[in-house]
């Protein structure tokens, strides 16, 4: 389907038609699939020549629909300097992408795409327009269906009229095709099909294309080989992988390729393959990347069956070292597995020495393994395995991933990465232990790699350790590493790669995969019969799995077939039912509409993310599965909190009448939850307790997390409008918007509760677009904060600082320090806004004269779920912008003051109450809140000229009185841009059964002009009616106060 | 291996050795041993045999003393044993390393696999090893270097054996031990509290800690041996060695306590964890 890159009204026309088609669809997607499976074959190898088509065709591994092939074939031929040809390559993509419900695996990997593509989108562009036409378009790939509606962003640029007229017509392919069974006569169509100017140059390039022969070691021993074209990235390899391994649990794998016998790379699924390799030959090798260290909550047998093999070879090799009583249990497991009960006749034929249960076999460990066998009398193959698994796991060095390296003495010691942290071994004994939440930045430098380590407990400062690599690729590789494990272990969700900007320098690596949460969340609906494999050395079929489905399973059994086609075939139909399945579940879930905004929201997680570099929390325990949600309402609060620290730091505090917060309670015919609020704002420990409470309520809400973390698309949207839009928008507009933001925020605990309510896109997502391009000025004139640049080195370099956004199980009381200091900051920061809210940041220019006013609106929500998901998205956009600004802004400083960035990284943790935590770097921060607070108090009171407006509805106040309802979230967000600061106040509550959303903004807009409170007033009103249309607004208070004391300042 | 941590205290056997005559002399143990009441001495060591056998119900194998090893009745030193698995240990006074020779013997003959320490550097008094049922920890002290830590890591391969500095001149299990499967107790002395940090920075597994007041009193036991139905047990110094700590004692839950005494011994530099071995013969059952 096509997603607009028109105007809105196009888009709406065609989401229309879209959605109808997307219905039908559905039904017959399962077929489509396996009709894919072969197209996909092709595509995948077209997808890799154009650097353009790269990102998407990570996109394809799940074998989407033809579209994304198509697509890509398209834009591989398609030379990346042809802007048009190129969008449209692009805009396919998209269509495919949004036909389909992109696994979470792919969402996730677009997205790395999106960021490694932007760098060339650069390079080509040649005006801002088409660029941003460029990014939209590889957002909008990313999205759903159902997001189509906001992909039709208003900026939309050129380019389109041409793509529209593409779209039509990929319709038309579209619906013909779904009708065609044969993938083959499909493709055949499409080619026809294509009236485009793409169209030869695609088939030119067809010809030139070049592809390479790759050959995979996989975990069995057996070879996997097929051909791939030349610039093809990692991923794509990776997933023609799994697919032939019928892998579906695959995060936790990786591929790899020797560098030298002693130094094992893995290939990074972001990057083209050729680049990794250099002239190294393809060869390649399947190996377990993250350990997990529970196995049993793997959802699969096949994965752990391929984790056993993984630990054979480990210990085989004596890479995980065990007592010769463990051996020979392992061995024993691995006999019931391979072979089943222990037969006397039987194991007389079998020579146990083609087994290899340790590095050195003796013929005492065959004895003691026979022994053991014979007791595991009656245990299934998966059952053996869960038991080798059981027994591996508990292995000391399981999941360690060691580096040699000397201690700055020069000490031959081993770098241990692991799950936990960083473990330093001299010899085979432990000598020291870092765990992820005492790491505060992970870097290399040449063949240096440092750990700076939080302060100990009585220790002041902290304390940067650092450790001699071999050489620099040893050091990368291992900075790498730990990277990738601390973000797979410790991370809700990956951590975006920094951007490329333009002078800026150093490792852009990141962890791009999904975590171990997210994978976690993944597997969870996983929902296809339990695969059929042959073990290895087995000769008799496994029991595990019925009989009924050995049509399908029969695919698996690839390993054997001749052509890799053939095969991959096979395995694509298998799996792309499988994922199928999987998103008809997610369907089931929640409505399509809804994902969109699911998706939003997953960028707005990212974008916290980076923000959140800032952000440490400390907690000792790695609980990756349940209070996800906790910590990202934490991460939220530090975020806003960081941008009302930012605004402190640079705006100059104005001082602020108390009256005002008299009055703007008081007005409020929902007295209560006004007060709530404020409450809240005063205390945001109870908020952030609630928050917590809230994730921890419910499964589904979990899910639905889940779902949203899949969906790393809304940031290109995002980044996309952000890029694109020019123009400037009414201050109000801002305020709307973030407004929204702060709503959606809170609708995430709110949509949980309610459980796949929720509904409509809404009008919200064009709105945030236009909006999101004024917040990012905004925040980027005003930040001079820190947010999180992670990396500001030379060449060599790589920093890596660990936020610790980790779904905490436990609370432990670190933790709840942590917990504490980021409550405390928020709460700091709202009194300072409160009080001062009137102050116009960063534009002290203006101050004389300023007149400031004040709308406050309060819109009342009675049953949310239909307005929740445009919030949500709204709301993304909106973070995402300001992070991303942020970002750069970050960057930008690092070019010019490397030093800086250190300190402005830590302001949250300044804020902290705890000594310890604290250092010379925070006290920018510190200073800035003290000098803020001090200013407040001592500023003497300006004069102020106040009017007041009051709108109020009469529906209301019945609603909101009645405070017999149970409060379940409270959220005060507050955000500034230049001139306007907007405070919202969302309070929930349940009355009898309904949970009534209340959203209380206040929108502060302060110029050294007049305003025409009015037309304020208007523009509120319906922004916030536009915005949530489910929502009635009760009550607008326009507050004006005009300086009459200019000469402060 | 079973499940963490369920391995600790597991024993169907205790191994001590009578105290020889020479001990109360201080002979051969080298110079700095006050002198004590060898009555008294060996009464606590035949009360310490008694409840092993009696009240805990294991099997008790005495050897026999040996005046020309006046510190043999501390066996402890002498061997590292978990699961089937023992290593004899090469004890930092020369003088000490002929005690290991009976009992190597008899733990052969237990059926337990004998690992020896072959290398010449390195020395290892089994005292410095603490078990916690998932993991080892080995004091690095005045007898004990890296290298005997490090045979103990090539020796136990399935868990990780981390070192820890031990800054006063005692062994590591003389101010500290397991009060439970997921329970460390120290003594309150900086020693053995800078111990216990480390090792709380060096463990990937959670324990809750105990703090005595008597460093003495951390120098317990924890046993299972396995009867049906019956708590775990903790043989710790009684009131009548440390009645500071007793009641601190008494809130290690799930576990029956069971006080001696041997203050007498102590003056030999005994603990409760060198005054006996305890082995399981079916580790794996």
């Amino acid at each position: 389907m096509t997603t607009e890159v028109g105007s809105a009204s196009e888009v709406k026309k065609e989401s229309d038609q879209l959605g109808a088609d997307a219905t039908k669809e559905k039904p017959k997607e399962a077929a489509e699939n396996q009709q894919n499976q072969s197209s996909d074959l092709e595509e995948e190898k077209d997808s890799q020549s154009s650097p353009s088509a790269k990102s998407q065709s990570s996109t394809q591994r799940q074998k989407r629909q033809k579209d994304p092939s198509e697509s890509r074939g398209i834009s591989r031929f398609i030379p990346p300097w042809l802007k048009k040809q190129k969008s449209y390559n692009l805009v396919v993509a998209k269509d495919g992408g949004d036909k389909r419900e992109p696994t979470q695996a792919v969402v996730e990997e677009q997205v790395l795409d999106k960021e490694e593509s932007l760098p060339e989108e650069e390079r080509q562009a040649k005006g801002d327009a088409e660029e941003a036409a460029q990014r939209k378009q590889q957002v909008i790939k990313v999205d759903i269906e159902e997001e189509k509606p906001s992909v039709s962003s208003p900026e939309t640029q050129p380019a389109e009229e041409v793509r529209k007229e593409e779209r039509e017509e990929e319709k038309v392919k579209e619906i013909q095709e779904d009708k065609s069974e044969e993938a083959a006569k499909r493709e055949t169509k499409e080619v026809q099909t294509n009236e485009l100017n793409a169209e030869k140059a695609v088939q030119k390039a067809t010809k030139k294309t070049k592809s390479v022969q790759c050959k995979v070691t996989l975990l069995d021993g057996t070879e996997y080989s097929c051909d791939l074209e030349k610039r093809a990235k990692g991923q794509v390899l990776f997933d023609k992988v799994c697919e032939h391994l019928n892998l579906l649990e695959k995060d936790y794998f990786g591929l790899s390729f020797q560098e030298s016998p002693e130094q094992k790379n893995w290939l990074d699924p972001a990057k083209q393959i050729k680049r990794q390799l250099r002239n190294l030959p393809w060869l390649f090798t399947f190996n377990v990347k993250f350990y997990p260290p529970d196995p049993s909550q793997l959802t699969e047998d096949i994965t752990r069956y391929f984790l056993c093999l993984q630990l054979r070879q480990d210990i085989a090799s004596g890479r995980l070292p065990c007592s010769f009583v463990t051996h020979a249990l392992l061995g024993s497991y691995t006999l019931q597995a391979e072979l089943g009960d222990y037969d006397p006749e039987e194991h007389a034929s079998h020579d146990l020495s083609d087994f290899q249960f340790a590095p050195s076999q003796t013929k005492e460990l065959e004895e003691k393994v026979v022994e053991l066998h014979k007791t595991h009398r009656g245990l299934s193959p998966a059952q053996a395995d869960s038991q080798f698994l059981e027994n591996a796991k508990r292995l000391s060095m399981y999941g360690v991933d060691l580096h040699h390296a000397k201690d700055s003495e020069g000490v031959d010691i081993k770098l241990g990465v692991c799950a936990n942290g960083l473990l330093i071994y001299k010899d085979r004994l432990r000598i020291n232990r870092f765990a992820w939440p005492k790491i505060l930045k992970i870097s290399y430098k040449r063949s240096n790699f440092y750990i700076k380590v939080r302060p100990a407990e009585l220790e002041q400062f902290e304390s940067t350790i650092g450790f001699k690599l071999p050489n620099h690729r040893a050091a990368k590789r291992l900075w790498k590493v730990c990277v990738e494990h601390h973000t797979f272990y410790r991370l809700v969700s990956p951590e975006q790669p920094p951007k490329a900007k333009f002078l800026t320098l150093g490792s852009k690596f990141r962890y791009s995969g999904r975590t171990q949460a997210q994978t976690r969340q993944a597997s969870t609906l996983i929902d296809r019969p339990a695969p059929h494999f042959e073990r290895t050395s087995s000769k008799r079929a496994s029991r595990i799995l019925d009989g009924a489905l050995v049509g399908v399973v029969d695919q698996s059994l690839t390993k054997d077939s001749p052509g890799p086609g053939e095969v991959s075939a096979y395995g694509r139909g298998v799996v792309s039912t499988a994922i199928v399945q999987d998103g008809d579940g997610r369907r089931d879930l929640r409505s399509p509409t809804k994902a969109p905004h699911v998706h939003l929201i997953e960028g707005k997680k990212n974008s916290l993310r980076v923000e959140g570099d800032n952000i440490y929390v400390r907690h000792s325990n790695l609980m990756l599965e349940d209070l996800d949600k906790a910590q990202e309402d934490i991460l939220k609060h530090q975020a806003s909190i960081s941008e009302l620290k930012r605004n402190f730091m640079e705006s100059t505090p104005e001082p602020r009448p108390n009256e005002w917060e008299k009055r703007r309670i008081t007005p409020l015919s929902l007295q209560i939850q006004g007060r709530k609020g404020d409450h809240l704002f005063k205390d945001i420990l109870s908020m952030t307790e609630k928050h917590q409470m809230a994730a921890t309520r419910t499964v589904e809400e979990k899910a639905q997390a889940a779902d949203k973390k899949r969906a790393p698309e809304s940031e290109g949207p995002c980044a996309g409008a952000s890029d694109a839009v020019k123009s400037s928008h009414e201050t109000l507009n801002v305020v709307e918007e973030k407004k929204q933001a702060e709503v959606g925020k809170d609708e995430r605990v709110i949509t949980e509760e309610m459980n796949g309510k929720e509904l409509s896109p809404g009008s919200g997502p064009g709105d945030i677009r236009k909006v999101e391009p004024l917040t990012q000025k905004d925040s980027t004139s005003l930040s001079s904060e820190s947010s999180s640049s992670s990396e500001s080195e030379e060449e060599d370099v790589g920093e890596y600082r660990p936020h610790h956004r980790v779904t905490e199980g436990t609370i432990k009381e670190e933790q709840e320090e942590d917990e504490e200091e980021v409550e405390e900051e928020p709460s700091q920061a709202s009194q300072v806004v409160e009080r001062e809210a009137a102050v116009p940041e960063a534009s002290p220019d203006r101050h004389a004269g300023a007149s400031v006013s004040a709308v406050e609106t309060v819109t009342q929500e009675h049953v949310v779920a239909l307005n929740i998901p445009a919030e949500k998205s709204v709301h993304e956009g909106a973070f995402k912008q300001d992070v991303s600004e942020d970002t750069e802004d970050e960057q930008h400083k690092v070019n010019g003051e490397v030093s800086h960035v250190d300190i402005d990284v830590l302001p949250q943790i300044i804020c902290c109450s705890e000594p310890p935590v604290v250092k010379t770097e925070m006290v920018t921060i510190s200073d800035a809140s003290q000098r803020t607070e001090i200013s407040t108090k001592e500023v003497p009171i300006v004069q102020t000229e106040t009017k007041t407006i009051t709108y109020e509805s009469p529906q209301i106040d019945g609603g909101a009185a009645g405070d017999s309802g149970t409060l379940l979230t409270a959220q005060t967000i507050t955000s500034d841009s230049v001139s306007t600061t907007t405070t919202t106040h969302i309070t929930k509550t349940i009355k009898g059964g309904i949970s009534e959303t209340r959203i209380e903004k206040r929108i502060v807009i302060t110029g050294d002009t007049d305003i025409d409170h009015d037309q304020a007033l208007a523009q509120a009103i319906r922004e916030a009616r536009e915005q949530h249309p489910d929502m009635s607004v009760t009550r607008v208070v326009v507050h004006k106060e005009t300086e009459l004391d200019e000469g402060e300042e | 291996m079973g499940t963490p941590g369920e391995g600790l205290g597991r024993c169907s056997h205790a191994l001590i050795r009578g105290v020889p005559e020479s001990l109360a002399s201080g002979e051969g143990a080298g110079a700095g041993l006050p002198a004590l009441d060898l009555a008294k001495a060996q009464r606590e060591h035949g009360v310490l045999g008694g409840k092993l056998r009696q009240r805990l119900g294991l099997q008790l194998l005495e050897l026999p003393p040996e005046e020309s090893l006046p510190l043999g009745p501390l066996l402890g030193d002498t061997a590292v044993i978990q699961g089937d698995t023992a290593l004899i240990t090469r004890p930092w006074s020369p003088a000490r390393r002929p005690e290991v020779d009976g009992v190597r013997k008899a733990l052969q003959d237990l059926g337990l696999r004998i690992v020896e320490m072959a290398d010449e550097n390195a020395t290892l008094d089994g005292t410095d090893v603490l078990f916690t049922g998932r993991e080892f920890f080995v004091g690095l002290s005045k007898w004990t270097n890296h290298r005997g830590a490090e045979i103990v890591a090539d020796t136990f391969r399935d868990f990780a054996v981390s070192t820890v500095p031990v800054s006063s001149p005692c062994h590591l299990r003389s101010f500290c031990g397991m009060g439970g499967p997921r329970t460390v107790v120290a003594g309150s002395s900086d020693a053995a509290q800078k111990a216990v940090r480390a090792m709380a920075v060096l463990t990937d597994h959670p324990y809750a800690s105990l703090t005595l007041p008597d460093d003495a009193a951390a120098d317990c036991l924890f046993l299972r041996p396995g009867l049906p139905g019956v708590l775990p047990f903790l043989l710790h110094r009684g009131g009548g060695d440390l009645p500071n700590s007793q009641e601190a004692l008494q809130k290690l839950s799930d576990v029956t306590l069971v006080p001696v005494s041997c203050s007498e011994l102590e003056k030999a530099g005994a603990g409760l964890s060198s005054l006996c071995l305890v082995l399981s013969t079916r580790p794996h059952s």
